[in-house]
């Protein structure tokens, strides 16, 4: 199955845990398109750096499009304004560190 | 490379720093030039130190008026008095006959219609004919899809997933802008161009209303407003001096 890699940046005016972040993932993907459009994605966090606020994700790369909606769609974590933005997509993690976070 | 633009910034322009935030976070995000929502009365002195912030962070910035007239005269009024001092005019219908009226005058450029009532959402096939003969744009702003939750959203896609389709099929230019009021609202072009896959658009529907079709609208009315311009097709090319 092919995959594809997002790198994101979470900005926020507080410090987010991973868990914050990966359940405001979730839950959008699953406000936008429900259980079934949900495992379809296929999404699974790969790494969340605190310090930097970076985060990597793979989904199914036909599930691109509905996966950045749903990143897109994300207004606050854990109940506080912030935003997280796709800053990079690539098909293998090399590549990704060498496009987007290096 | 394709220059995105975004013509919807509700940036309030006496808080400068916002502006500024905003501002910067459009260019970071791969913005290359915004269009800055201004009262009418606004002075001199204030589009220049908007255009400031804009030139610090390399971005291109034009002016942009929403009328909200409550008639069609009404509409005319505002039109005779603002069309030559501002880059980008939108109207916000909120009765049919302002929509209408706006629809046919070549001199509106984006049609707006309220993303929460959505009785209010004229655009429907008589509207499309009228806009796609007067070269209007239809706009789709962004921030309410974030913000509304449930079924207003649910009803506000498929609203908006009918009136892109009219759009297409009657060949009205799509506008897609921001309506950020704050940098945690403002979302890169392709993020957008995602959401709008919700109401059905193509990926390259979407990045042409993001970029060729603002575009399209900044260049022909910054042709119309520079003094050189006569008439569609006629400007001035040189001027003899010392008759």
């Amino acid at each position: 199955m092919r995959r594809r890699y997002l790198a994101l940046r979470v900005v926020s005016e507080q410090h987010v845990t991973e868990r914050a972040v990966m359940g405001a993932v979730w839950n959008a993907v699953l406000e936008l398109f429900g259980e079934y459009g949900a495992s379809q994605t296929n999404v699974s966090f790969i790494k969340y750096d605190p310090q930097r606020n970076y985060a990597v994700v793979r989904c199914s790369h036909t599930a691109l499009e509905k996966v950045r909606a749903s990143i897109a769609s994300i207004t606050e974590i854990d109940g506080k304004p912030a935003v997280i933005h796709v800053i990079g997509v690539s098909g293998t993690l090399k590549a990704l560190r060498k496009k987007a976070l290096t | 490379m394709r220059k995105f633009v975004d013509l919807h910034l509700r940036a309030p322009i006496k808080d400068l720093d916002q502006v500024e935030r905003m501002v910067r976070k459009s260019s970071e995000l791969g913005y290359r030039l915004v269009g800055i929502l201004v009262p009418p009365n606004i002075t001199r002195d204030q589009i220049n130190q908007l255009q400031h912030i804009c030139s610090d962070a390399k971005i291109d910035f034009v002016t942009r008026v929403d009328f909200s007239p409550k008639t069609a005269r009404e509409l005319l009024q505002d039109l005779r008095r603002f069309r030559r001092k501002f880059e980008v005019i939108s109207v916000t219908c909120t009765s049919k006959g302002v929509a209408r009226q706006a629809a046919k005058d070549r001199r509106v450029d984006l049609l707006h219609f309220p993303a929460t009532d959505l009785r209010k959402r004229f655009f429907d096939h008589a509207e499309a004919e009228l806009a796609s003969k007067a070269l209007s744009s239809l706009e789709i702003e962004m921030t309410p899809l974030l913000l509304l939750t449930g079924f207003s959203r649910i009803r506000l896609l498929s609203r908006l997933r009918r009136e892109v389709a009219i759009a297409e099929r009657f060949k009205v230019p799509v506008t897609i802008s921001s309506g950020a009021t704050n940098e945690y609202l403002i979302r890169g072009p392709h993020e957008y161009a995602a959401l709008t896959t919700l109401f059905d658009m193509s990926m390259p529907s979407a990045l042409r209303a993001f970029s060729e079709n603002p575009l399209a609208i900044v260049e022909r009315n910054r042709e119309k407003l520079s003094p050189n311009y006569i008439a569609p097709g006629i400007r001035v090319v040189g001027r003899k001096t010392g008759v």
